[in-house]
Order: structure tokens, then sequence, then C-alpha cells
């Protein structure tokens, strides 16, 4: 490549379709190279995924690197830290970054690792230092009542990035870039071998997509409670989520618990219901354009996070506001 | 019969009221109330849990090893008190203000004295700074093969079998031994400490190693050997302001809240 790459990021692909944290990665790397005067890369790992390099340029990428193979079909851990070391040590950037998703977190620490680089995980926020050209990573700690921003001297300089942080550009067709391939690939033997997957079913809205999320916590009491969600979630074409520790207790399944440690959303509206608003949760919803809190305790943190709120049981309020979301709806 | 270690941190009560924490920006520290009492990290508890499964199935042994200064012995014990068998400290102030990369050359240096392994079991990150990377850094370091996120985690025929969370589920993936698992909330609520096992504790003495113990020189670890530079740590100032909706009833007040949501054209 003839112009220093500024910022490598890896490319995450769902069934075909580049995942929306790719497309977020490419807008935060086209500003960040864009302060350093460099060009964007993209590693793009798979198996038959060699159609989506386009869009990746599209999206801001200069150049892609292709790595498409059988081997590649599942996330594996020492098959894609071994491939993104290579590929990384081929493409020398300055900043690697990658989504802290699933595949983040598991490969984002292991390539710094082995590469000696200095990493921040689940950053919210990116910039490039004016007077040292050093990547700035901000990221919320202490379950989110603190932020720390960190810098490294190690090249490359590593990040991962919470979804939904960043703007992605919009696509330009016309863009250029070109596709590259490795020049050695590295050995994909490995000691691990995956021999399931279990899917749990999603019906209805799947919970990232959803516009409208209701999520519910503790103080449901139990699972009838989040039947009283669902029935509503119908309703108003949405998703429901719910806290760690009612995903704990058993009452909704672990796949749509909403928070640190589970997934996040940021709907247009989310309906906070007889969840306390920990920092451990919020840090999966605060993202939402308005949060709607119903609570019987006032003093519930929830309400600091809320734009509108009610104080009542919810076997209370919720019956009423449901039939009168329903009935406006019908209007 | 496996031999375990697990790793497992004292932080400050994640539970403890969101708020309670302030910021010092001048020192670029945490400052923590007396209200908040140092626990062990949730993560690690369930990481001990699940090594105490693999011992109720198979006998073996569990050694803890927790990094840090000042430790608090009635805190870093709990493990002990739970079931495990022996608890290494990594306590001098060369270890503080470290970063994951300065705790992961400790942690696997002492491991490296510890000597014969089957499985290292950790938390799947700490719940004050939340990184999530000592594990996966120290399988990296160690040479180990790494499976992370387990909500289940068994041993048969000398290989480990785990359930691995994913977005929509779980897979299956196992893995030669030695190795080294993270493990995730999902496995599920760690057990209590019973009379017994606190009563066996207390009479336990936890070996004290500093930097040199474990054959590393002070500047290797704690900030010194840090990969990642603290810039900044402030508090994000909230402006939110939560229009209450009261009615006559509580479930006037519902029904209020939708009529409020449609005149914001919210829905």
């Amino acid at each position: 490549m003839a112009s220093p790459l500024s910022v490598l990021i890896t490319a995450e692909v769902n069934e075909g379709n580049l995942s929306p944290i790719t497309l977020e990665l490419l807008g935060s790397a086209r500003d960040l190279a864009g302060k350093l005067g460099g060009q964007v890369g993209c590693a793009l790992l798979g198996s038959g995924v060699a159609d989506v390099a386009q869009q990746i340029i599209a999206h801001g990428a200069d150049h892609v690197v292709v790595i498409d193979v059988p081997a590649l079909q599942d996330y594996l851990s020492d098959t894609y830290t071994s491939v993104m070391e290579t590929v990384v040590r081929q493409t020398d950037p300055e900043i690697v970054l990658m989504g802290h998703t699933s595949m983040g977190r598991d490969l984002g620490p292991r390539l710094a690792f082995r590469l000696g680089a200095g990493l921040a995980t689940d950053c919210i926020e990116l910039d490039i230092d004016n007077s040292s050209k050093q990547l700035l990573a901000t990221r919320p700690v202490y379950g989110g009542n603190a932020r720390a921003t960190f810098a490294t001297d190690t090249h490359p300089q590593m990040a991962t990035v919470r979804s939904k942080a960043m703007t992605p550009l919009p696509p330009d067709p016309s863009r250029q870039g070109e596709t590259v391939t490795l020049s050695t690939m590295p050995d994909l033997t490995v000691g691990l071998t995956l021999s399931d997957r279990v899917k749990e079913e999603v019906k209805g809205v799947k919970l990232e997509d959803a516009p409208v999320v209701l999520g519910g916590g503790r103080g449901l009491g139990g699972p009838e409670g989040f039947q009283q969600l669902d029935d509503l979630a119908r309703a108003l074409k949405g998703a429901v989520g719910a806290t760690r520790a009612a995903c704990d207790n058993g009452w909704w399944p672990a796949s749509s618990q909403v928070g640190l440690t589970g997934k996040i959303v940021a709907p247009d509206l989310y309906i906070a219901i007889a969840l306390s608003g920990s920092s451990q949760h919020m840090a999966g919803c605060s993202g939402s354009k308005t949060i709607i809190a119903i609570n019987k305790d006032p003093e519930a943190n929830i309400f600091k996070e809320s734009q509108y709120g009610v104080v009542g049981d919810y076997r209370q309020v919720l019956p009423a506001f449901a039939k009168r979301v329903k009935d406006l709806l019908e209007k | 019969m496996p031999k375990l270690i697990v790793c497992a941190k004292q932080v400050p009560d994640p539970e403890a009221p969101p708020g309670s924490l302030k910021v010092d920006t001048s020192a670029n520290k945490v400052v923590l109330p007396a209200s908040i009492s140092p626990v062990v990290n949730p993560y690690d508890e369930q990481a001990v849990e699940a090594a105490l499964r693999l011992k109720d199935a198979l006998g073996g042994s569990i050694t803890v090893i927790s990094l840090g200064n000042n430790l608090q012995r009635d805190v870093v014990k709990k493990p002990l008190s739970m079931g495990a068998d022996e608890l290494i400290l990594l306590e001098d102030p060369a270890f503080e203000g470290g970063d994951a990369w300065s705790t992961v050359t400790a942690l696997a240096a002492a491991i490296k004295k510890v000597g014969e392994f089957d499985l290292v079991i950790c938390g799947r990150q700490a719940a004050d700074w939340d990184a999530g990377q000592v594990g996966l850094g120290l399988a990296e370091m160690l040479g180990l093969p790494v499976i992370s996120l387990a909500q289940k985690v068994e041993v048969m025929d000398g290989r480990v079998r785990v359930e691995r969370v994913i977005p929509d589920g779980y897979e299956v993936i196992e893995s030669s031994l030695p190795a080294l698992i993270t493990v995730s909330n999902e496995l599920g609520e760690p057990r209590y400490a019973t009379l017994k096992g606190i009563m066996a504790a207390s009479k336990k003495q936890p070996a004290v190693w500093t930097p040199a113990d474990v054959g590393l020189d002070a500047s290797q670890v704690g900030e010194v050997g840090r990969k990642s530079k603290l810039v900044r740590l402030f508090q994000p100032t909230k402006e939110a302001h939560c229009e209450m909706i009261e009615g006559e009833s509580v479930e006037e007040a519902g029904t209020l809240l939708a009529d409020r949501l449609r005149t914001a054209k919210v829905i």
C-alpha cells in the first residue's frame, strides 16, 4: 500500500450482511484517519464474504484485506487471532479497531497481548490528540459511574468500540478502494473444536433492531410479569429486554439481557418497568432517545435517567397504560 | 483429579448505589466513600463456583490467586470459605495502579511458580474497570488455549468442554488441557460460604508473594508496568429531568402517561 494506513478495522458479517458495528467503525475510522492524514483499511474475515468488500469501500475504507476461506466460516478464537495478527503485521496500521461484540470481546484482548499493544475496550468515544497524534480512547468504568480516557505508546494502538456509539457515513457507491489478499496465510489448524451451536429462537422483532423496547427488572417478581410486557411489546411492534437479575432468575431468556454484559439497545423509546436503573443495566440502554419509567420506588435511580415517569406498582400502572396505548395506536 | 487455579480480584462493591462514587479529577483517581466496602469481584466468584462444581464432580484442588495491595483478609478469603483449598496473595505496594498488561505479567509469573495445573479459570471482567482483558491476555502470555464467556464447564477424558455464550444462544467448544476459561454471569449464582467453610478458612493463612517472589522486577508490575496510560478520569454530567406523571390514582397516572407520550409524539 502506497500511503500509510492510519486505521485498520475488523469487519463483521452476519448471514451475508455487514453488521451495523462495521459501518459504525468505518465512520469513526474515517474521522481518525482524516486527523492523521492516512488511510483506512478493513480486514474482512469469513467464508463466502468477499461480496461485501465493495460495500465496505462505499462506507469509507480505502483498502479491504479479504481472507475468504472455509476455515473462517465461524468465529473461532485461535484462527481469527492468528489471521488478524498476520493482517496487522502486513498492513502495519497506527490504530486497530474492532467492535466490542461477541467477537471483539474475545479477539481484541488476545490480539493486543499477542502484539504487545495497548488496548482500551468498550470505548464510546475516540479522538486523536492534537500534539502527540495518539489515539484518545474513552470508555465507561466503574459500571458507568465514571469515564476514563486512555492513550498508549505502543504500535499499534488498539480499541474495541461499543455498539451504537459511533455514526456511520452515508454510503458512496462511487468511492474508490482496492481489495487485497494476504501474502502469507498463517497455519489454521487449531486445538479448539466447535462441536455444536444452540440458538434460542427469537419470536417477533429482534431486540437490537426494535424501535421500542420494554425492559423488565427484578420488581416484576416473576415470569408472569414479563408476559404483560410481551403483550404490550406486540402492540408497539417492539421487543422485551430484561435486567441481569431477571435473566439470572430465569424469568426471561439470557439472550435478551440488556446491559453491560448483555445486549446494547438504543431504541426510540425504552420503557423501563420495575427496574431500578443500575449502572450495569443503563450501560445497555442509556443511548435510547426517550426513556420512561414505571417504578414503585420514587427514589429509584431510573427516574434520574428518564424523561417521563410514574411512581406506582406496575401491576396497577401497566394495565391502564397498556390499554390507553393500544387505544391510541388504533386511532 | 484436576488441579484448578482461579484468579479473583478485590473490587469496590459494584452493587453500591450509583452516584455514591466520586472522582478526584486532579489526581485521576476514584474516591470511594466509606459506605462502599470491598468484595470479591462477582464474576470471579462465579469463576470460583465453576471450579467448585468441577471439584464436586471430579475431586481435585483449587488454588485462588488475588493480586493487589492492602487486600482485606476477610474479603479475599471468601473463596476459601466457599470451598477452595489454597489462597495466594500477590500483595505489594508495587502492584498498585496496574493495567491489564502489568496484572497479566504478574499473574502469569505466579501461575508458572505454582507449577502444574489443568485449568485456569477467570471471571469475564472485573466490576470496577470492566475491561475484560486479563483472562484472555493471561492465556496469550502463558501460551494456553482459551475459551471465553463460559456458562458451563465440564472436564472429561483429559479435555474441557465449555458452553460458550454467544448473542443468540451458546456454542459448545472443546479444548485439550491445560487451558484457560473465562466465566460469564450465565453460569449462575455462586454458592454461599458455609459455617464449616468459614471456620476452615479462618485457620488458613494465605501465601503472600511480592514481585521478587515470582521472579519479577518492580518495574514490570503495577503502574510502571502499564501499556495503557490513563489520561483523564471524569464523571459525565447528567442534565436529565424527569417529568413525573401523577393522577387521582396510579391507574389514572398510567393512562395519563400514555396520553403524554402521544402529545410528545413519542408514540
